[in-house]
C-alpha cells in the first residue's frame, strides 16, 4: 500500500499538455476565462504537476472500505434526514444508558489509565451529553474503550460493548453492519482491524461523509502508533487497553472531529493556501528549497490552517489526508510553541507501517508561522534545527520575512472583491493541485453555529453531487436563509453560498463571473509551481 | 524570581568560559516536566500546559562565577508510547532531571524506575537529580519529603522539591545541577559543534571526548 501511494506520482502529468498553459504565458492565462473544464487547465491548476497525491475526492480516502461493504445497510425506523434536526434520543437507547452507568461504578479502580481532560468529565446520563450533534467512539475488537469525544471511556464500557456485540452479531452472519438510522439519528460502523469506530450523528449527511469522518479519527489514531504496532499490541493481547498508549493524545482528536466540522478542506480533500504574492511566496518557496538536507522529505510551512508552501522530495507526494493530520497535530498543541518539536509521526496513507520524524517549530514564538520538517532519520533533529536556521537567513536576507508577516496579519479576502451581488461565501477546489481557496466567512457565518451550520449545507451538497449510484454534475438548492449552488467538472468542484434573494439564474451566471475572477488572482490564491529539492 | 536575574546571561563576555551541557527531563506524564522548564527558561507558568508531542528541545544559559554554563534542554513526553526513544534523549546527556508528582506516589515509582534506567544506561558520569513537583499542592501531598530524600541520598541523587507554579526552587534547581557540571571550555566553536552532535548519535565516541574530563 504505501509503496502505491507515492509511485503515483508519474500519473501526475498534464494529460492535455496543448490545453495546458505554459510557464512563460502565465499572462495569457490569466487573461483566458475558459472555465477551466479540462483538469490541468482550471484556474489554480498547478503549472508543474501538484504537490499531492491524486486524491479526487473521498472516493479515493475510502476506497479501502469499499470493496468489504458491499452489504446492505440495516435501515431501522425513520431514515428521513428533514426530521434529522429535531430528533432526539429515545427508545432502545435509553436503556443502554442505564446500563451504562451501572458500569462505571463496577469498572471503578479496575481502570489502570484515567481520562486526564477535565473537560470530558461530562456526566454520559445527562441531556448535554445526549444532545451533542456527533458523537464518535472508538473501542478495540474485544469491546474495550479507546475514544468517545463526550464523557469518560469508563462510564461508557458497557455502551461500547453493546456496539461490538451488534456489530459482531451481524458479522457472524456474514454480513456487514454499516449504519443504523432512527429517530433522525445515524449510527454508523467502520470495522478497521484491529479497531472498531461508530459514530452516533445527528445530521443530514450520508453514511459515506460520515464513514470519512470515521476514516479520519481512525488514521489520526494509526498516525500515532503506526499500524503495525497497532497490530502488534492487540496480537499479543486482545484484552489490551489501547489508551495506555494514546494516553495525552486525547486532544488531537478532539481537535480533529472539530476542524471535521469546519474546514472544507477535509471534506473536500484539499487544502487551503495562505493568500500571498507570488513573488513573495517563490522566494519563501526556493528559500525552503535550498535549505535542504539528506533524509529531509517534506519541508511545509503553514500559517495557521493555511499552506503557505510545500517543498517536497523529487518523486515523494504527501497524501492530503496526511497533510490534515500534520495540520491537525500543530493547531491543536501549543506544546510547539516553545522551544523546537521533535516527534515520531506516522503518515497513514505514505506509509502506515513506519515513522517519520518531524521538527515542528514555529519561525517567532508568537507568530502563526510554523515550519515542519519532516525526515527519515530519528537523529536528524539538529540537521533539521539546521535547515531552519538557513531558512529563516534566507528568508531575511531576500526580505520576504516582512512581506510574509503582513500577508499573515490579513483576512484571506472578503467575498465582495468578486463582485458578484448576493454572493455570500464560496469555496473552490482546483482537481489537479489538490488546493481549494474561499473568502473569509460574512457576518452571518462567523458565530460557530452557523459556521458549522453553513459546513454542514457545503457537506450535504458534497454528498449529493458525489452519490455513488447517482452522482450529480451541479445541484441548486433553496432554502429560507440562503440558497445554494454546487457543481462539479472535471477541473473542478465548486461550492456557492447567495443570499435567499438570489436566483438560479444569478448564480448559474456567477460561476462564470467567479472562475474569471479566480483565474486573475490565481497567482496569489494558488501555489502555481510547487518546487522539490 | 529574585534569583532569575542573577543567574542568568544574554550575551558572554569574551573571558567567560562557556560550558556547554545536555540535559533531559525525564518522569511520567503531567507531573510538571515542561512547567518547570518553561519556568526555568520563560520565567512563566501555565495553569493549562498542554501535554508535549515527542519532546521539546530548548535552550538556556546559567551564570556561575567566570562560566557560562549552556543547558541543552530535551523536555521529553513521558507518555508510554514514546518510551522506545527515550535513549535517544538521555544518551550522552550530561545531566538528568527525574521529576515526579508529590500528590501522585505512582509518578514517584516511575521516578524511581527511570533512575534505574538512566543509572543501567545513561553514560556513568551523569549528574541526576530528583525534582518533588507540585510542591505547592502540600494539602494534597502523598509523597513524603523524608521518603524521598532518604531514597535520593541513597542512590546518590540531587534532591529538591519545586513548584513550577511559584517557581520555589526551580532555579535553585538548577544552578545546583550547573555546579556539578565539569567546567571544560567549550567555547572553542569545533569542539562546540563536534560536542554536540557527538551528543546525539555517537555515545561512545561522546564519553571519550566530551568535556567531562574523563
Ligand atoms: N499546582 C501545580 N501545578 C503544576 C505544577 N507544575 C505543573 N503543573 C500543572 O500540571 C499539569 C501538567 O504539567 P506539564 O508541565 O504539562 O507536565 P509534563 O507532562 O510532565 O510536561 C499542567 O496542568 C500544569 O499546569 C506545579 O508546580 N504546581
Ligand atoms: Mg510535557
Amino acid at each position: 500500500m504505501a509503496a502505491d501511494v507515492h509511485n503515483k506520482g508519474v500519473s501526475w502529468e498534464i494529460k492535455n499538455g496543448n490545453l495546458a498553459p505554459s510557464d512563460r504565458l502565465r499572462q495569457d492565462r490569466s487573461d483566458s476565462p475558459t472555465p477551466g473544464l479540462v483538469e490541468g487547465t482550471e484556474p489554480g491548476a498547478g503549472q508543474e504537476g501538484a504537490m499531492f497525491v491524486h486524491a479526487q475526492s473521498f472516493e479515493d480516502l475510502t476506497a479501502d472500505s469499499e470493496s468489504n461493504t458491499d452489504n446492505k445497510s440495516a435501515e431501522v425506523g425513520d431514515s428521513n434526514p428533514e426530521n434529522a434536526q429535531k430528533a432526539a434520543l429515545e427508545g432502545g437507547e435509553e436503556e443502554v444508558q442505564e446500563e451504562s452507568l451501572e458500569a462505571e461504578q463496577e469498572e471503578v479502580g479496575k481502570e489502570e489509565v484515567q481520562s486526564s481532560n477535565k473537560a470530558k468529565e461530562e456526566d454520559v446520563t445527562s441531556e448535554t451529553w445526549r444532545s451533542h450533534r456527533k458523537h464518535v467512539f472508538v473501542l478495540s475488537e474485544a469491546g474495550k474503550p479507546i475514544y468517545t469525544r463526550y464523557g469518560t471511556e469508563e462510564a461508557l464500557s458497557s455502551i461500547m460493548g453493546v456496539m461490538m456485540l451488534l456489530m459482531s452479531f451481524v458479522e457472524d452472519k456474514k454480513n456487514t453492519i454499516r449504519s443504523i438510522h432512527a429517530d433522525g439519528y445515524r449510527v454508523v460502523f467502520l470495522r478497521k482491524s484491529p479497531l472498531i469506530l461508530v459514530g452516533v450523528f445527528r445530521t443530514s449527511c450520508s453514511d459515506r461523509e460520515l464513514t470519512r469522518e470515521l476514516h479520519y479519527v481512525y488514521y489520526q489514531i494509526v498516525s500515532l502508533l503506526t499500524l503495525t504496532q497497532l497490530n502488534h499490541v492487540f496480537q499479543n493481547r486482545q484484552s489490551y487497553d489501547l489508551r495506555r498508549l494514546l494516553a495525552g493524545s486525547e486532544h488531537l482528536t478532539d481537535s480533529l472531529l472539530r476542524l471535521l466540522d469546519r474546514d472544507p478542506g477535509l471534506l473536500l480533500s484539499a487544502v487551503m493556501c495562505l493568500p500571498l504574492a507570488s513573488s513573495a511566496r517563490d522566494v519563501v518557496s526556493s528559500s525552503l528549497q535550498a535549505a535542504k538536507a539528506k533524509n529531509l522529505v517534506f519541508s511545509i510551512l503553514l500559517a495557521g490552517n493555511r499552506l503557505v508552501t510545500l517543498v517536497r522530495k523529487k518523486d515523494q507526494f504527501l497524501h492530503h489526508m496526511d497533510l490534515h493530520l500534520l495540520f491537525n497535530l500543530v493547531v491543536s498543541s501549543s506544546s510547539f510553541r516553545e522551544g523546537e518539536g521533535w516527534t515520531p509521526i506516522c503518515l497513514p496513507k505514505f506509509n502506515p507501517a513506519g515513522f517519520f520524524h518531524a521538527h515542528i517549530s514555529y519561525l517567532e514564538p508568537a507568530s502563526d508561522l510554523c515550519l515542519i520538517l519532516v525526515s527519515t532519520d530519528r537523529e536528524d533533529f539538529f540537521n533539521l534545527s539546521d535547515c531552519k536556521k538557513r531558512f529563516l537567513e534566507r528568508l531575511r536576507r531576500r526580505s520576504a520575512y516582512q512581506s510574509l508577516q503582513e500577508a499573515l496579519n490579513m483576512p484571506s479576502y472578503p467575498v465582495s472583491q468578486v463582485g458578484i451581488p448576493e454572493l455570500r461565501h464560496f469555496v473552490y477546489k482546483s482537481k489537479s493541485s489538490g488546493l481549494y481557496t474561499s473568502p473569509d466567512l460574512p457576518a452571518p457565518y462567523q458565530e460557530e453555529e452557523e459556521h458549522e451550520r453553513l459546513m454542514g449545507l457545503y457537506q450535504h451538497l458534497h454528498s449529493c453531487l458525489h452519490n455513488p449510484t447517482r452522482p450529480l454534475r451541479y445541484i441548486y438548492r433553496c432554502a429560507e436563509t440562503e440558497n445554494l449552488y454546487a457543481l462539479v467538472t472535471s477541473g473542478f468542484e465548486l461550492y456557492l453560498c447567495f443570499s435567499p434573494l438570489g436566483t438560479k439564474g444569478l448564480a448559474v451566471s456567477a460561476v462564470n463571473k467567479l472562475l474569471k475572477w479566480i483565474r486573475k488572482e490565481e497567482d496569489r490564491l494558488f501555489i502555481l509551481s510547487p518546487l522539490t529539492y | 524570581m529574585s534569583t532569575r536575574g542573577t543567574g542568568r546571561t544574554n550575551g558572554s563576555l569574551p573571558q567567560t568560559k562557556i560550558c556547554q551541557f545536555k540535559l533531559v527531563l525525564l518522569g511520567d506524564m503531567a507531573v510538571g516536566k515542561s512547567s518547570l522548564v518553561l519556568r526555568f527558561v520563560k520565567g512563566q507558568f501555565d495553569e493549562f500546559q498542554e501535554t508535549t508531542i515527542g519532546a521539546a528541545f530548548l535552550a538556556q544559559s546559567v551564570c556561575l562565577d567566570d562560566t557560562t554554563v549552556k543547558f541543552e534542554i530535551w523536555d521529553t513526553a513521558g507518555q508510554e508510547r514514546y518510551h522506545s526513544l527515550a535513549p535517544m534523549y538521555y544518551r550522552g546527556a550530561q545531566a538528568a532531571i527525574v521529576v515526579f508528582d508529590i500528590t501522585k506516589p505512582e509518578t514517584f515509582e516511575r521516578a524511581k524506575a527511570w533512575v534505574k534506567e538512566l543509572q543501567r544506561q545513561a553514560s556513568p558520569n551523569i549528574v541526576i537529580a530528583l525534582a518533588g513537583n507540585k510542591a505547592d499542592l502540600a494539602d494534597k501531598r502523598l509523597v513524603e519529603y523524608e521518603e524521598a530524600q532518604t531514597y535520593a541520598e541513597d542512590t546518590g541523587l540531587l534532591f529538591m522539591e519545586t513548584s513550577a507554579k511559584t517557581a520555589m526552587n526551580v532555579n535553585e534547581l538548577f544552578l545546583a545541577i550547573a555546579k556539578k557540571m565539569p567546567k571544560t571550555d567549550t567555547q572553542n566553536p569545533t569542539h562546540a559543534a563536534r560536542h554536540r552532535g557527538v551528543n546525539l548519535q555517537d555515545p561512545d565516541a561522546q564519553s571519550s571526548r566530551s568535556c567531562c574530563g574523563n
